[in-house]
């Protein structure tokens, strides 16, 4: 399906910001992990 | 969680969203700009910060972390909040002078895709809690979303003028949710702390609400000007006050915290009730209408926010000096 210049500018910047949350929230998960993991 | 905050800053400020950008901004910055302004950051930094404060004033300690972590969930739960009621309130968003460039009412962003992102994050934001902190805060944290988008935002905000009074349980949750975080469990503290914010919510509402009551009518929300009037609007206002303010020396006087912060706590609170005071006298006419634009409410407002920092910094500089 045909998009407009706006169109895939928009998606594109949903996409990068999903990028840096996912890879923020992995660096969260794991730290949240270390953590536990030596509490424990 | 209590939406003034934004609202009247966007108020003060013109038509525009805080967050908006310039037309000839990048598509891909006011993109990213609307989906953050859904999260509503300014009540979110009130909301964080007195959930830090629950956090740090509790007896224990919590790794720093699984602290960042609460403090997170709590943020991301106050923005989750945001989003549902923007989505629930588009219709009389679309209608106020100071909401209708909210990113839903101005076509920005879908209806559908503002719920489901606020879901999601309300969803992620309580299991995140319950999985890396403990479930007592995550279940407080649940509670509180579900008051303000059931409570608040479907049932009491259209309904009656007491809906910011009931509904200001919910902003007064971080605090409770902060000390859960790290004793797993709900101590008198931070239940005063609670009642503190509670209490502190209707003065700071009103007076919005007195010089924003145009808006108000516009969209027919029951705010307590638009239904009582102005003149009663100014004596709940003073008399919440003078119950605040007696309250906020609780933790002094039962001995939870020290001479700094019963200090602080009277001569906050002094200073509000010179600000109401204000608000009480202000020169009005026969129906009570103000006639200074409402001058002495702006500024009550404005110190409102500036009593409630100002307090709970108080009291974290009292337990963590003493």
């Amino acid at each position: 399906m045909a998009r407009d210049p706006d169109d895939l500018r928009r998606r594109r910047a949903r996409n990068w910001a999903m990028l840096v949350v996912l890879l923020a929230l992995s660096a969260l998960f794991y730290a949240i992990t270390i953590v536990k993991m030596t509490k424990s | 969680m209590s939406e003034a905050v934004s609202e009247t800053v966007a108020a003060d400020r013109g038509k525009q969203s805080p967050l908006s950008l310039p037309a000839a901004a990048p598509a891909q910055a006011a993109e990213l700009s609307d989906w953050i302004a859904l999260l509503k950051p300014r009540v979110m930094s009130l909301v964080v910060f007195t959930g830090l404060i629950g956090l740090l004033i509790a007896p224990g300690h919590l790794h720093p972390v699984l602290g960042f972590t609460a403090v997170l969930c709590i943020a991301v739960a106050a923005g989750a909040c945001g989003a549902i009621n923007m989505w629930y309130d588009r219709d009389i968003d679309a209608v106020m002078r100071r909401t209708r460039n909210r990113p839903i009412p101005a076509g920005r962003i879908e209806p559908g895709a503002a719920l489901g992102y606020g879901v999601t994050l309300a969803a992620g934001s309580v299991i995140v809690m319950g999985l890396a902190v403990n479930l007592a805060a995550a279940s407080v944290l649940a509670l509180s979303i579900g008051f303000y988008v059931f409570v608040y935002t479907m049932w009491l905000k259209r309904r009656t003028p007491q809906n910011i009074v009931i509904g200001g349980a919910a902003g007064a949750f971080p605090p409770v949710i902060g000390w859960a975080s790290v004793t797993g469990s709900v101590d008198l503290l931070p239940l005063i702390l609670f009642a503190i914010v509670f209490f502190w919510t209707p003065p700071h509402f009103w007076s919005l609400a007195l010089f924003a009551n145009a808006d108000y009518q516009r969209a027919g929300v029951p705010m307590l000007p638009v239904v009582a009037g102005a003149r009663e609007t100014r004596r709940q206002i003073v008399i919440y006050t003078l119950l605040l303010v007696p309250l906020s020396l609780a933790p002094w006087l039962i001995g939870f915290s020290g001479l700094v912060y019963g200090l602080a706590a009277m001569v906050l609170g002094v200073g509000f009730i010179v600000s109401v005071w204000r608000v009480a006298t202000d020169r009005q006419d026969a129906s009570g209408v103000s006639q200074t634009n409402d001058a002495p409410a702006r500024a009550a407002f404005k110190y409102s926010i500036l009593y409630l920092f100002a307090l709970f910094a108080a009291l974290a500089v009292d337990r963590l000096a003493g």
